[in-house]
């Protein structure tokens, strides 16, 4: 049975999470894959702000398709997670709770979820075209010229994941 | 002489693209069906079970199978009698844009591996040529996905390494990918040739049809052995585990050194879009030799 998961993102709701155990994400959450994770560590490092306060929030790493004139989003399934593995840190420092992405981080990366007391959390990847139908509304807000890789705020409702590691650290790839 | 018009291979390239990014073969599909039959673990089961459900929306909203609409490869077969008046590869890019600004397809492709600024109409194709007799023109095409391609490798064993050393270089790429590829896969082994010519094999590999078999009986003892134990490793559907980790492994060979034994294994993602044609030449006269 899954659990509903209901952003912004509380701690209460982070603790009842264990690996394996699968959610449905309703809310807000915010598109983002590797150029826009590039821009924003540049944004922090030079002490800028952010496109939106990541704080309590979650990222989706993702570069949809361009919608038709019809749809809200295109095919819009997770891409590999690990390419955001050095950059990810420096969000969680600032308050991102929650990463949705596809296949395995380091294994330090583990850690680094606990330190920060979060989630990562899987999608399956390939299957974009019906993760599409749970987008209800899509809001460009950051980065337009990276295209597909801009930063989106998706209203999403019943989005399907696994917890892949909780925040006590534990993975689901390393058990 | 016979010739191909420009147009012809223009609307047939974004045609091909366009099917083949919302559309996968029905052998594919019934290696899935088939992959869910025999799923004993239920994570996995129910993965599969999204994955051809995935194919049902994609279908019936045209909406692309994966947003990871990928990097256009082309495998040309070029009948000897063909005569071009134009520059084919440049027809074939067209083909490519057209599809994919008109096709609200995603351009995935940047024009300079460091500096990284987008091309906008996934441009250019990577273009493989071939020369075949007669006057058919041959396209095989393939939107292949960055995450498999990724996790793809390349090896040049030593030859005493063997039979036993290529199958555990293929495990391990199977193995250290994971759920990064997005298997279930289909696992394309090129062996031999030198080092840019296994590369070759193995794309052209995840090319054949899944019920080809192939006529070199070393070959095709090594595919079978390879599906067998890649599917032992527990690997599985997004590497959460399962029986289902490769519904096919192709392995295509060549003659090479006495110092080597190239091997390259590339990976084809679930989503494993492709489509081909065949274009007639027509013959054209030519009075003003």
């Amino acid at each position: 049975m899954e659990k509903k998961l209901t952003t912004p993102i509380t701690d209460e709701q982070i603790k009842t999470l264990k690996v394996g155990d699968e959610v449905l994400i309703s809310g807000y959450i915010y598109t983002g894959r590797d150029a826009a994770h590039k821009n924003m560590i540049e944004s922090i490092k030079r002490n800028e702000p952010l496109p939106f306060d990541v704080k309590d929030q979650v990222i989706y790493y993702v570069g949809p398709t361009p919608a038709k004139e019809n749809q809200i989003i295109g095919s819009c399934g997770p891409t590999s997670s690990y390419r955001m593995d050095k950059y990810s840190p420096y969000l969680m420092e600032k308050g991102l709770k929650v990463m949705i992405g596809k296949g395995d981080r380091s294994i330090e990366f583990n850690q680094v979820v606990k330190k920060y007391q979060g989630l990562y959390l899987l999608a399956i990847g390939g299957i974009g075209a019906k993760l599409s139908q749970c987008v209800v509304e899509n809001t460009l807000i950051a980065y337009p010229e990276l295209q597909s890789e801009a930063i989106r705020r998706l209203k999403v409702i019943d989005f399907p994941a696994i917890v892949a590691i909780d925040f006590e650290g534990n993975s689901i790839f390393t058990k | 002489m016979y010739k191909v018009e420009r147009k012809t291979i223009i609307e047939s390239v974004k045609g091909m693209l366009l099917e083949s990014v919302k559309t996968l073969h029905k052998e594919v599909l019934d290696a899935f069906e088939n992959a869910r039959e025999n799923e004993r673990n239920p994570l996995a089961k129910n993965i599969l079970d999204k994955i051809l459900e995935n194919h049902e929306i994609a279908n019936s909203k045209d909406i692309p199978l994966c947003q990871d609409t990928g990097i256009v490869v082309c495998f040309l077969e070029i009948g000897r009698e063909l005569y071009f008046d134009y520059d084919l590869d440049e027809a074939i890019n067209v083909g490519v844009s057209q599809a994919y600004i008109e096709g609200y397809l995603r351009k995935s492709i940047v024009r300079h591996p460091l500096n990284r600024i987008n091309t906008m109409d996934n441009t250019p194709a990577v273009i493989h040529h071939e020369f075949i007799p007669g006057n058919k023109l041959i396209i095989h095409i393939a939107p292949k996905g960055g995450g498999s391609e990724n996790m793809s490798t390349l090896k040049m064993l030593s030859p005493s390494e063997g039979r036993e050393g290529l199958i555990q270089f293929v495990l391990d790429t199977i193995t250290k990918g994971g759920g990064r590829p997005c298997p279930p896969l289909i696992v394309g082994v090129g062996i031999g040739g030198n080092f840019e010519k296994c590369a070759w094999l193995a794309k052209k590999a995840i090319l054949r049809p899944l019920g080809d078999i192939t006529e070199n009986p070393v070959d095709r003892e090594l595919e079978v052995e390879l599906m067998e134990r890649i599917n032992k490793l527990d690997v599985g559907p997004m590497g959460l585990g399962g029986d289902a980790t490769c519904i096919g492994v192709k392995v295509n060979s060549f003659p090479c050194h006495i110092a080597s034994l190239p091997v390259a294994v590339n990976l084809q993602c679930h989503s494993a879009r492709k489509s081909e044609v065949t274009l007639i030449g027509k013959e054209i006269n030519h009075t003003n030799n």
